[in-house]
């Protein structure tokens, strides 16, 4: 069962548009790396040169920070969803 | 548990008051002891802007008996589609009068206690310790670093909102046991990368449904009622309309909440590697007077706008060429470096990052139109509609 990655509206441009999208992997680096691979511009959005997760976008497996977790090497339980914060300053 | 005085020091209410007030006073959870509370507390709104104008007139009516406001701005036309707080009839006068003015004449009880400056490392200590929390409505990263890492310092919870284009985020940090904004985003994201309302848009509804969160939060933790939001990041997405909360975590390595190793205030501009300035100062930079005396003069040149294409639609600068900075580097083999090149956006830092990327190919001939539409609009042509 595919994974749910959903991202703010403010990325969707970089995501063909859209800001839910179906994935598969076995953690939560892998379905970052699945929809990046369909989306260059986005990747560069998600994470660092490295590949690693930037301070201001913070990713949530089932409403839990991941960096609280195994970050990017969180396991990722099937029909899972992840969501994509990243800060925003707007007042 | 509520902020503030023990039950018996607080203030008593007047008639007039529990004639005001008589729809909390007869919600048991409120009570005459929570609207008390609600007299005797004082709060400090940073920004009268979008999300402070909800955050003001909600906490204003709903008695908060010092209202303090942290504002240097002044009433724009722009703001009126979504800063309820100001009128038509205050487009130019201080946001703090403006908002004192309205405060006022919605509930006299209430005081109002302007702060006209900007918060900064120098004043924010003195200024937040006089009240009992603190709302964020402010409208950039620095200010919000600030305004934690004083809170943190000072144990003064800090009720939370931000808005982008049509989401918004809110939480109550800095409370005892909760995490803080640096718990949640140890580091900004690099100046530029996440636009401004005034840049990106915001969706004039949107403030008024997070800041509505914030007064909400704000009266729970004086009252004392409730669940506060802490530990609790909620994302409000007003497209979906879908409100979600994800959990927050307080990081023990955090170098404000947990190692304290934050002592006092940094300068967050620095922190935030603010240097706006700079970036357009050091581009060739040609004048709105300049451009309209070269194009009468028959001068050959290529105009272009790098805004977006929405931004377009809205008005352009006549003879003007599209190529957005979102997709420059595909325009850029399209110019013609023999030509002598302007760039606007606008006003003026986009064009500076795509005069730079034209300068990188090897363009001599490329100038930056300071101050972009908006001053040509100001100063050349009126026609241009100004947004």
């Amino acid at each position: 069962m595919p994974v749910t990655l959903r991202l703010p509206t403010v990325l969707a441009k970089a995501a063909g548009g859209t800001t839910v999208h179906e994935a598969r992997g076995a953690t939560v680096g892998e379905i970052v790396a699945d929809v990046a691979g369909r989306f260059p511009e986005l990747g560069p959005r998600l994470r660092d040169a490295k590949g690693e997760p930037y301070p201001y976008v913070i990713f949530y497996l089932d409403d839990e920070d991941i960096r609280f977790q195994q970050g990017f090497q969180t396991p990722v339980p099937d029909g899972a969803e992840i969501v994509v914060v990243p800060a925003i300053a707007g007042g | 548990m509520s902020i503030g005085r023990p039950a018996p020091e607080l203030p008593p209410l007047s008639q007039d008051e529990i004639l005001r007030y008589s729809r909390h006073l007869i919600i048991p959870e409120v009570g005459v002891e929570g609207q008390r509370r609600l007299k005797a507390a004082r709060v400090l709104m940073v920004g009268a802007g979008g999300l402070g104008s909800p955050i003001g007139l909600y906490l204003a009516a709903a008695g908060v008996g010092r209202l303090g406001i942290v504002e240097f701005d002044v009433v724009d036309e722009t703001n009126l589609q979504r800063q309820v707080l100001h009128g038509t009839k205050d487009v130019g006068r201080k946001k703090v009068e403006s908002a004192r003015d309205r405060i006022r004449d919605l509930n006299p009880h209430v005081e109002v206690v302007a702060h006209e400056a900007w918060l900064t490392s120098e004043n924010a200590l003195d200024i937040i310790r006089e009240y009992d929390l603190v709302v964020d409505g402010t409208d950039n990263f620095a200010t919000r670093y600030l305004v934690n890492d004083a809170c943190v310092l000072l144990g003064k919870p800090n009720v939370y909102g931000s808005i982008y284009r049509f989401e918004g985020q809110s939480t109550v940090f800095c409370t005892a046991e909760g995490p803080c904004y640096r718990c949640l985003y140890p580091e900004p994201p690099p100046p530029g990368l996440v636009p401004s309302c005034a840049e990106g848009g915001v969706l004039g509804i949107l403030p008024g449904l997070v800041g509505l969160v914030q007064a909400t939060e704000t009266v729970k933790l004086i009252a004392g009622i409730g669940e506060p939001l802490v530990g609790r990041l909620l994302l409000v997405d007003a497209l979906s309309m879908q409100f979600r909360t994800v959990k927050l975590r307080k990081n023990p390595s955090c170098p404000a909440c947990g190692t304290r190793e934050i002592r006092e205030l940094i300068d967050y501009q620095q922190f935030c590697g603010i240097r706006d300035e700079e970036e357009t100062d050091t581009v060739p930079a040609m004048t709105v007077a300049e451009l309209d005396e070269r194009r009468r003069g028959g001068a050959e040149l290529d105009l272009v706008d790098v805004r977006e294409p929405h931004e377009w639609d809205i008005g352009r600068i006549e003879g003007a060429r599209l190529a957005p900075l979102s997709s420059f580097a595909d325009a850029l083999r399209t110019f013609d470096s023999a030509r002598d090149v302007v760039l606007y956006c606008k006003s003026g830092a986009r064009s500076a990052k795509a005069v730079r990327q034209l300068q990188q190919a090897g363009f001599r001939r490329v100038w930056n139109l300071q101050g972009g539409i908006l001053r040509w609009s100001e100063e050349i042509d009126p026609t241009v509609p100004r947004y």
